[in-house]
């Protein structure tokens, strides 16, 4: 049933990653319940579900965020393209995925450092240290996170500096500026007023040109302004996923249309 | 209305006691010390001159010096924080970043607590057993800090510990996502992170091993230097020279202990003048400590 809807997404030459019978387990508690879904390339998709249904957990098992903390446990398979490697696969180094897969996180979280070196770091990691190069690259990284015009005069200035709203431009800028094929967002706006949404909003539809997004939200209307398409998840399940306009408008399970008119989450 | 105004001022009478309460604690802690101070400047300020700095010690009161004594204390302070930096801060971040919860790791923490409380002459005869008789070493600057260097070393890393976890895990989690390793994540950002919060640590520890008499007198540092350590430096290659690390030292607490046991008046006010010189060597050292954290912390922008 889930391998059928997968296929209705996108056609498969159009995917960035399949997730193919995957679960997730936190020591004992299973997280993520034989999770199947495809991810289309350049688009957006959203994953909405109520508090503790395991939509952080996906995602951050694209960049394996969850190897940092003992006890963790990943059954199952993400293809990730080109290439097809299995991320969740011991065999894979997280750090490869992580250069490969970029993230945006809840809490704005620049490093106590200069707005330079904040989107400098990425770079280095890959071992970019020509300093022009490197200005270049921030530039453009700044540019892409739309924050260039407003901090160009003062790049040597603290991150801390910024408001909330800039410091969360900035920590996409970082997350850009080593050019990764996917970029995941957690609640990216969800610590940032309705002004600052909007504009990481805008910033979210525009970097689907270059680059694949998932994106975890609490917010209904961000996922129907933002996505192409959308994942219900509810306990660890795939509910449904389709759409954006299709789960919006004429969802197919009860509990989705329950979740969306706000009965229960 | 009446009773409002009087619940607000028997708040602001409880305020205020709290208020002179405090004060009052505070005023005893510093008039204490004032007193202290006040008093070793009254018998020993006549004696810290010039030639009382410059000059070894002596049977003649009006002779003798603190210049071995001196040097010792900051030779030995050198080679102790030297010694216990790297290892508390090495293994504060193995304990903090790299290693997992287990019954080893738990037995280590716990050990390392009970380690602070341990008496400061049993690291005195651990060295005497271990350092001086079995492996002759001597009573020699490396042995002295190596000594003070184990008595500060779960200071330092207590306080590395703190200064990681006060770091928001969310700046880790940043460093990782961007595919650092965790030797990147340490290097470019926990350590610059906590620096601060090691360098007050380490100041603190560093004050305490200055003042520490017991564990030396135990490995038997003698009080008459009549000599100062070989120079670090040469005239040849390679330039530096670590033949002082084998040198006879003393400090200034254990001068000042050998001139307190002397009967007569004029080795009392060498004794407060000693003790004198090694309260303004121990505060010029915080000093500079405080400014090289200020230095760290003014790079670290939060």
């Amino acid at each position: 049933m889930v391998d059928t809807l997968s296929a209705t997404i996108a056609a498969p030459s159009a995917l960035k990653a399949e997730i193919k019978h995957l679960s997730f387990y936190y020591g004992d508690h299973q997280a993520l319940k034989n999770v199947n879904l495809a991810i289309p390339i350049n688009a957006v998709t959203a994953l909405i579900g109520p508090s503790g249904c395991g939509k952080s957990t996906l995602l951050r098992c694209f960049n394996r965020m969850h190897d940092l903390y003992p006890g963790n446990r990943y059954a199952g398979e993400i293809v990730f393209k080109p290439g097809d490697v299995n991320i969740v696969s011991p065999r894979v180094d997280p750090m490869e995925m992580r250069l490969r897969v970029g993230m945006v996180f809840q809490k704005p979280n620049p490093f106590p450092k200069s707005i330079f070196e904040n989107v400098a770091f990425g770079l280095r990691l890959k071992l970019i240290r020509d300093p022009r190069v490197l200005a270049d690259r921030v530039e453009s990284a700044l540019r892409s996170a739309a924050l260039w015009d407003e901090v160009k005069d003062r790049l040597k200035q603290s991150a801390y500096a910024l408001s909330g709203g800039q410091q969360q431009r900035l920590c996409i800028a970082r997350a850009l500026a080593p050019e990764p094929e996917m970029l995941l967002f957690d609640e990216p706006t969800s610590a940032l007023d309705p002004a600052a949404t909007a504009h990481i909003e805008d910033l979210v539809y525009q970097l689907k040109d270059r680059l694949t997004i998932m994106i975890v939200t609490h917010n209904m209307q961000q996922a129907a302004r933002v996505s192409d398409e959308t994942v219900f998840l509810y306990h660890g399940e795939v509910i449904e996923a389709d759409k954006t306009s299709t789960i919006f408008e004429n969802p197919s399970k009860e509990l989705t249309a329950e979740y969306l008119t706000g009965r229960f989450g | 209305m009446i009773d409002t105004a009087r619940l607000i001022s028997r708040r602001k009478r409880q305020d205020m006691i709290f208020n002179v309460l405090g004060i009052a604690c505070l005023s005893l802690g510093i008039v204490t010390l004032g007193a202290l101070i006040f008093d070793l400047a009254a018998d020993g300020m006549s004696r810290v001159n010039w030639q009382f700095l410059t000059s070894f010690v002596s049977r003649r009161a009006s002779q003798a010096g603190v210049l071995s004594a001196c040097v010792g204390s900051l030779l030995l302070m050198l080679v102790t924080v030297g010694l216990a930096v790297p290892m508390g801060v090495a293994a504060g971040v193995y304990l903090e970043e790299y290693s997992r919860r287990n019954w080893l790791t738990t037995i280590i923490e716990i050990n390392i607590a009970n380690l602070a409380g341990v008496p400061s002459i049993i690291y005195g005869l651990m060295a005497l057993g271990v350092l001086v008789h079995t492996f002759h070493m001597g009573t020699t600057l490396l042995v002295g800090g190596i000594t003070l260097a184990l008595l500060i070393l779960p200071i330092v890393i207590v306080a590395t510990r703190e200064a990681l976890r006060a770091i928001p895990n969310g700046i880790r989690e940043a460093a990782y996502a961007l595919g650092a390793t965790r030797w990147q994540v340490i290097k470019d950002h926990l350590l610059p992170y906590s620096a601060g919060g090691i360098a007050t640590g380490t100041i603190i520890a560093m004050s305490r091993a200055i003042g520490e008499t017991a564990p030396l007198v135990t490995i038997g540092v003698p009080t008459f230097i009549a000599f100062l350590p070989p120079a670090p430096f040469q005239s040849h290659f390679p330039f530096l020279t670590f033949k002082w690390l084998d040198s006879p030292f003393t400090v200034l607490p254990i001068q000042m202990y050998s001139w307190v046991s002397r009967p007569t008046a004029d080795f009392q006010r060498n004794a407060a003048a000693a003790g004198l010189v090694l309260i303004i060597m121990t505060l010029s050292l915080n000093a500079a400590a405080i400014v090289i954290r200020y230095r760290l912390r003014k790079r670290i922008k939060w």
